[in-house]
């Protein structure tokens, strides 16, 4: 069954920016694109963990704030010649407001 | 829309790095179809000489693999020789038959070995040195035969010999001047070659003319003749006396050709639609034999196909290295020189090192190194860009090294590695990895190796020992960077041009910047926002507007992020002077926060380490004190000593001074952290000498010093001046920092511009030009004008930062 939640309304998200989502066991970061498309993924990078919410935002891609790798926002994978992925979470805009599915 | 069609004849490595550079730039533009005579897909020619002594195999050195071309739908025909274009068809035809009409055509047939018009080329066992077949060649015929003759000791010849002789030949290499690689080498490394050469168990005959190869009865080369009547046994011969540009086919279509095809700065023909690059082509009369020129056209030449109409070739000035395991010799420009050059020279003939630069009027306009070539491309860069060597002339010829006392970038460590050492501490990447990324790889660039083996792309350090591996793993294929380079892969604008185009356009946000350079990404990348950001605030302050999420985090958010996504809060302390109030609050926030670390920094104040971000905002209302920028691309803080309020030895009050300066300059962005300090005495405890800018108190006033560094590469302050007043020492600093501020390109510290524009030019601006001087000065007061705590913002308007609060679902 789904496990639809509330983010946020879209502009309490800033533009190539993000807000993180604390879910009882996962930080979520939820990011916004210049388009106003939303993508969530988990906010680990698969590098050292550095929290991805906190990075630059640019097209659809992510830079950790801690090394600079470079992980898609739309598959959640590093660019090469990185090698690793953080997992990724649906989204929707519901009336300017943020949903985000959580996994069960 | 049906695509363009381009024909490339030649599968050679200027062509496809050609196809390759244009690929990246306009994927879609064209159906590519490309003719090679060989049977192989592109390899890198260079490496050649490895394969030969058994260093490499075939399979190492092939640079695009046929699944490579199937990938970007390109068309490949192998074992296909062009011999026919009919230009006014637009169509190709090879001697088999195969036909392919094209938009644009690109020529990029080479060049072949030359053999003089002797009496017995015509013989079996008599052969260039130029792909593949050849290397089988000579690595069969080493099987059967004993005597090898090369002629020509060049590099190509010497690389030849010394491959064959790994091989199990007896090799003689006949060479028709007085000493060996003539073009590469004076009369004394030459020398020293030779007989390191020799102890290889090589032999030589210098001063050699062949006028004729004699042949056996079967028809196989059996020896030598030389003009002199002397005639040595051969049962290989080489030929390695040169190589002639591969033109014939463009001259029969009528391209205009001198030897060489004739192209303009835009690697075209005289022909709109053909372009030429690689060693078929003559530009300004020049034909080049080495890669590294090779890659620049192909570079000009992509740009030009992609229909972007920009960049021109306008000639290289080369370096050569000879590939001989063991043997290290580095040369490049005039290094012969003149009655009008001077000459360093240092020789020990006993260690096998000498080492030659040649200056005209101040420059270094030639260098030929023996026995120790890790200031090779050191050298070379400062002759590619004319610097001005006065300042550092007498410690030149002791290399990079004896510039800085420490972390010197390891420039001398490269040859004398082994793979398991390790080269980037940051990533933990071993020389052996490096190398063989540039090997399978087929990486010519320090981005590229930057981008696979991570090496050198973090603090950046180690990027001079990673230049080094790269230079000597590629031998002549090394291109070092120019200086002017594009900010990152979303513009070809290098930083100057970028900040150039921002003060005559006058944009004043990021959108209108990237739009009007003509941005190739929609919104740039981490490493363009940061610089454009700071580039436009610098240059219209309180007019552009700036951009939060173009800012790195711990500006983003006024606080330093650590690795576990905690952050630390660092109060400012003016001066380093602080009061028991201060601290009591401090130490309240730490106990009500419950602060894990509490920490004396450098800087002289207190960090308050493992703060999470959602408590940033209140403990900053607690504090209630301002921002120590601790965490940004700013002005960090004013080291300062005691000074004459209480140390028996000051002579002046730095403390005080410190504190104004510190207040004067608050809030202050610049392309890197800058770094103040003020000592009251000579004795320096402030430690002056590695800031950006150091104050030193003396009797009579006080000595500015600039551009020091106490980070990744120790570097001393220098003396920019002595003033009198403490007046004086805001406007000549401010005025320096403004210039800093102004010039820099974005993550410079003050000591990398000053390496790039020279201190005399600094001196230049702030002490002979007074009006600059105070102009710079008060453009920097106005830049600070009104410019607020952004803690106390931040705890005021609390709405508005919504960033510091987790949403908890």
């Amino acid at each position: 069954m789904s496990n639809w939640v509330r983010v946020a309304p879209l502009e309490e998200i800033p533009k190539l920016g993000a807000r993180v989502v604390r879910s009882k066991d996962i930080d979520i970061g939820v990011f916004r694109l210049e388009d106003d498309r939303i993508y969530a993924v988990n906010n680990s990078c698969p590098h050292k963990g550095g929290p991805l919410s906190e990075g630059i935002v640019y097209g659809d891609k992510i830079a950790c704030p801690l090394h600079s790798w470079k992980i898609s926002l739309v598959d959640g994978k590093a660019d090469e010649p990185d090698e690793g992925a953080t997992a990724c979470f649906n989204t929707k805009i519901e009336d300017g407001v943020v949903y985000l599915e959580l996994k069960e | 829309m049906q695509k363009m069609k381009l024909v490339v004849i030649g599968n050679g490595m200027a062509g496809m790095r050609t196809v390759e550079e244009l690929l990246k730039i306009a994927p879609d533009l064209y159906d590519i179809a490309v003719f090679g005579d060989e049977p192989y897909p592109n390899y890198n020619r260079i490496m050649l000489s490895p394969v030969l002594a058994n260093e490499q195999t075939i399979d190492d050195i092939i640079l695009n693999t046929r699944e490579w071309y199937a990938e970007n739908n390109i068309t490949l025909h192998t074992s296909a020789r062009v011999n026919k274009i009919d230009r006014k068809n637009r169509v190709v035809y090879t001697e088999d038959g195969i036909s392919a009409e094209y938009d644009r055509l690109l020529i990029a047939t080479g060049s072949k070995p030359f053999m003089p018009p002797i009496p017995g080329n015509e013989f079996e066992g008599v052969l260039g040195y130029r792909d593949i077949k050849d290397t089988n060649d000579m690595i069969e015929a080493a099987k059967v035969y004993k005597h090898a003759v090369v002629i020509g000791g060049g590099l190509l010849g010497l690389e030849a010999a010394n491959g064959l002789k790994i091989q199990g030949m007896d090799v003689t290499v006949i060479h028709k001047n007085e000493w060996l690689l003539e073009r590469q080498l004076d009369k004394t490394a030459g020398g020293m070659l030779q007989k390191n050469l020799e102890a290889k168990g090589l032999s030589f005959l210098l001063n050699k003319n062949t006028e004729q190869l004699v042949g056996d009865e079967k028809g196989r080369v059996k020896s030598v003749r030389f003009s002199d009547g002397q005639e040595i046994p051969a049962d290989l011969v080489v030929w390695a006396v040169g190589i002639r540009p591969n033109y014939a086919l463009a001259e029969s279509a009528g391209i205009y050709c001198n030897r060489g095809i004739v192209v303009n700065d835009t690697m075209q023909t005289y022909d709109p639609r053909v372009y030429s690059v690689g060693e078929c082509v003559a530009h300004r009369g020049i034909s080049y034999g080495l890669v590294a020129p090779l890659f620049e056209m192909a570079k000009v030449c992509a740009t030009h196909l992609a229909n972007f109409g920009i960049g021109q070739y306008k000639g290289s000035v080369t370096s050569t290295k000879l590939k001989v395991t063991g043997i290290d010799l580095f040369s490049a420009g005039d290094f012969m020189g003149g009655d009008d050059t001077e000459e360093i020279v240092l020789h020990d003939a006993v260690g096998g090192i000498y080492k030659k630069l040649i200056i005209k009027n101040d420059k270094i306009v030639g260098s030929v190194l023996y026995g120790d070539t890790t200031d090779g491309s050191w050298y070379f860069q400062m002759l590619r860009d004319g610097k001005a060597i006065h300042e550092i002339r007498d410690h030149l010829m002791f290399g990079q090294d004896s510039l800085g006392n420490s972390g010197h970038q390891g420039q001398d460590k490269a040859a004398s590695m082994t793979n398991e050492m390790e080269v980037c501490g940051c990533n933990g990447v071993c020389k052996g990895t490096i190398v063989k990324a540039i090997q399978d790889k087929g990486l010519f660039t320090i981005d590229d190796v930057k981008k696979q083996t991570k090496a050198g792309s973090s603090c950046g350090s180690c990027v001079g020992l990673v230049e080094q591996i790269l230079a000597s793993t590629l031998g002549g294929g090394y291109a070092p960077p120019s200086t002017s380079k594009a900010v990152c892969g979303c513009t070809t604008k290098s930083h100057e041009e970028v900040r150039a185009e921002i003060r005559t356009h006058k944009y004043l946000n990021i959108p209108d910047a990237m739009q009007g350079m003509a941005w190739s990404t929609p919104n740039g990348c981490a490493t363009c926002r940061p610089a454009l950001n700071y580039y436009l605030l610098s240059t219209w302050p309180h007019e552009a507007k700036d951009d939060p999420q173009s800012r790195f985090i711990n500006e983003r958010v006024h606080a330093n992020i650590q690795k576990d996504g905690t952050y630390s809060v660092i109060p400012r302390m003016y001066g380093g002077v602080t009061t028991p109030d201060q601290l009591r609050k401090i130490a309240d926030v730490a106990d009500k926060y419950a602060v894990p670390m509490v920490k004396v920094t450098g800087g002289q104040r207190i960090d308050l380490l493992g703060v999470k971000k959602d408590d940033l905002v209140d403990m900053w209302k607690d504090l209630d004190m301002p921002s120590g920028y601790a965490y940004g691309k700013s002005i960090r803080t004013v080291k300062t000593c005691v000074g004459s309020e209480f140390c028996r030895f000051g002579t002046q009050n730095s403390t005080q001074l410190g504190i104004d300066i510190e207040k004067a300059f608050d809030h202050m962005w610049a392309p890197h952290k800058v770094k103040f300090a003020v000592s009251g005495c000579p004795r320096n405890c402030a430690e002056s000498g590695v800031k950006d800018v150091g104050i030193i108190g003396v009797d009579s006033g006080w000595e500015i010093y600039v551009g020091g560094n106490g980070g990744i590469k120790t570097e001393a302050a220098q003396f920019l001046c002595k003033v009198k007043t403490s007046d004086e020492v805001m406007e000549y600093s401010g005025a320096f920092i403004q210039i800093y501020r102004e010039e820099a390109r974005y993550l410079d510290r003050t000591v990398h511009w000053i390496e790039r524009v020279g201190l005399e030019y600094v001196k230049q601006r702030i002490l002979e030009d007074a009006e600059g001087r105070k102009a710079a000065y008060e453009r920097l007061i106005y830049a600070l004008q009104g410019a607020s705590d952004p803690w106390a913002e931040r705890v005021q308007n609390r709405e508005q930062h919504k960033e510091y609060e987790t949403i908890t679902v």
